[in-house]
């Protein structure tokens, strides 16, 4: 297994230096691979740019031949009627509570269980592991039906507890903590805080948290989004009291629909995770790249 | 620490009480940090799924509630209806046409981004912007981009002297401007877990095959190509998992059709049918039959992936053994 994020680890360092230049194979890439890196750079920018012209601009942009190259001055006007037409402010604060607490939950609850299978010796813990890992590939979306009853019987439909409550914590959640904290704690450390005599939550709190602290961040940011972007669920317990993206999609199914109106609400959702991405996209890249080496 | 304390202030047999204490600590406390996820997942994945294949045995409605015993007919009649057929076709053709185009321009990307490229981590910021659009919001921005009278795409195609496509409509076009919100979602991500891969592979494994005379291409296919197909299996997997449950970008697709997929069903993928037979028409018995059907398929591809996967990495370990072995020699 491969360590997570911190390459200065003694697994990688063992296998020698990573990236060595020369002899031919690592020169500098001729122009054309620019061009199509530039290529690809307008291929993932412009749908989101182009809505923002569009967004920004009256419904008559959309019938042109040639969409207008500069945003138009209409946004505000557009985001105005975007909050008009559904319960926007409601949506986002929805949103907010349910992916904070959402995000909160899974990173405690999955680094105190990834610690637990990572440094704790345990009966069944290979076992408990191994079903952990197993269950990241059972489609438990599917099981819709029952749990929609079960919220509907507990009169939970329609409350933000519906939606927070199954994404308390979950199975890649465990997995991705234990893989980080199995290389980064030192089995010494746990015993050596054991023996001092602190106690088995106490070592936690003082060994585990501190050492689980990056790939808390990255987890926390993952788990961020896809709360953030999750539309099935919301939609089917909770379309009157909605999250963002359920009241987004009814901006849709308004009986006129205006496109410009439309294209501002897709733009507004998604400022929130454009500015995440700002602000920490360098994490996010690497965050990609760290949970994808798993083998 | 505080208990401790007080315990060291009581002189009557401190020790074996405090040691009493400990021991169960040791014993007891991992299976306490684990429980929360086992608890959860008893409660919200695994019960409802078993009670799903309960609720596929009976004529159950949602307003009448539990109906009678109906056996496996549920089953049988989702089996004979061409309708659960023909979502089966939408989801496996939307499936393929994102997933198998998505996995050659991921693998592409990230061999460009593999190169020594000035600017490295501006590039790689680059391919991830879609990941932060929501899927709603990339659904209603391609609904728009694929419109059938003013959209961008039959704009440009008309400009070219094309005839206008109907996006909207017609099966294997509005296949393909779902599979293409898919792709442009998920092509850069994938990109990254795959340039992860292909940076672990060591380089002077390269360096030694050009100096045995491999060219680029014989490097890529060689040396590259097997390094990264344990990362390659790990994206096939996760995409099938994701694809076959589609439902979003479908549902959202064209807002003006009141049957959801398209007037007539032309894009209705079968979680969308499950959720149109389950919400809209109150089928719960049928929809939970439709919903164990599709979960006992993605388990079983699941399995295959798993299997062939095992036979492949095993061979490539084989291979890529004798390249090193050449490469030493």
């Amino acid at each position: 297994m491969t360590a997570i994020v911190d390459s200065s680890t003694p697994t990688r360092t063992v296998t020698g230096p990573r990236r060595t230049r020369g002899a031919g194979v690592e020169a500098r890439p001729a122009w054309f691979i620019y061009a199509l890196l530039g290529a690809l750079l307008v291929g993932s920018t412009y749908p989101l740019y182009w809505s923002f012209v569009m967004g920004s601009s009256d419904k008559s942009a959309l019938v042109e031949m040639f969409p207008p190259l500069l945003p138009g001055s209409q946004f505000w006007t557009n985001v105005l009627e975007v909050v008009d037409t559904v319960p926007f402010w409601m949506a986002l604060l929805n949103s907010v509570i349910v992916s904070s607490v959402v995000t909160i939950s899974v990173v405690f609850f999955s680094t105190l269980a990834g610690y637990a299978f990572a440094k704790l010796r345990f009966r069944g813990r290979e076992g408990l592991m191994v079903f952990v890992i197993a269950t990241l590939a059972v489609p438990t979306q599917l099981g819709i039906i029952p749990l929609f009853m079960l919220m509907k019987q507990f009169g939970w439909t329609g409350s933000l507890g519906a939606v927070i409550v199954p994404t308390l914590v979950t199975a890649f959640g465990v997995f991705f903590m234990r893989q980080y904290l199995i290389d980064v704690i030192p089995d010494e450390l746990v015993e050596a805080a054991r023996v001092d005599g602190a106690s088995m939550i106490r070592t936690f709190l003082n060994v585990g948290l501190p050492a689980a602290r990056p790939a808390m961040a990255i987890l926390g940011m993952f788990t961020f989004m896809t709360a953030w972007t999750d539309f099935l669920w919301p939609l089917l317990v909770v379309p009157q009291n909605p999250t963002l993206q359920v009241a987004l999609s009814q901006l849709q199914s308004a009986k006129y629909v205006d496109y410009s109106i439309v294209l501002a609400g897709a733009v507004l959702a998604t400022l929130p995770l454009l500015l995440v991405f700002v602000l920490v996209g360098k994490q996010l890249v690497s965050g990609i790249m760290a949970g994808a080496v798993k083998g | 620490m505080h208990v401790s304390t007080v315990e060291r202030s009581r002189p009557r047999q401190p020790l074996t009480r405090r040691q009493r204490l400990s021991r169960a600590d040791v014993r007891y406390s991992p299976y306490l940090y684990v429980a929360p996820f086992f608890v959860l997942f008893a409660l919200v994945g695994l019960f409802p799924l078993l009670y799903t294949f309960v609720v596929s045995l009976n004529d159950w409605n949602l307003l009448t509630g539990p109906g009678e015993w109906v056996g496996l007919a549920n089953f049988q009649r989702e089996l004979t209806d061409p309708l659960f057929w023909n979502s089966i076709f939408n989801t496996f053709s939307i499936f393929l046409l994102s997933s198998i185009p998505q996995l050659i321009a991921a693998v592409a990307i990230a061999a460009v981004l593999d190169t020594n490229l000035r600017a490295k981590s501006f590039w790689r910021l680059s391919i991830i912007v879609p990941y932060v659009v929501t899927p709603v919001a990339v659904a209603l921005i391609f609904s728009n981009v694929f419109g059938e009278k003013y959209g961008l795409v039959n704009n440009a195609l008309q400009y070219f002297g094309a005839d206008p496509i109907m996006w909207k409509t017609e099966t294997l076009p509005s296949h393909l401007a779902i599979a293409s919100m898919v792709n442009w979602r998920w092509t850069g991500y994938n990109a990254l877990i795959l340039l992860a891969a292909m940076q672990a592979v060591p380089r002077d494994l390269y360096e030694s095959a050009a100096i045995d005379g491999a060219g680029a291409v014989r490097r890529f296919r060689s040396i590259t190509i097997p390094s990264i197909r344990p990362t390659m299996i790990f994206v096939i997997i996760t995409a099938t998992i994701g694809g076959l449950q589609i439902f979003t970008e479908p549902k959202l697709f064209n807002a003006s059709s009141s049957v959801p997929g398209g007037p007539q069903r032309q894009y209705q993928t079968t979680v969308l049918y499950l959720w149109d037979l389950a919400f809209n028409r109150q089928q719960f018995g049928r929809a939970a039959a439709v919903a164990w059907i599709l979960f006992l398929l993605i388990v079983a591809i699941g399995l295959i992936n798993f299997q062939i996967s095992r036979t492949i990495s095993t061979s490539a370990t084989k291979k890529s053994r004798q390249t090193k072995r050449k490469a030493v020699a």
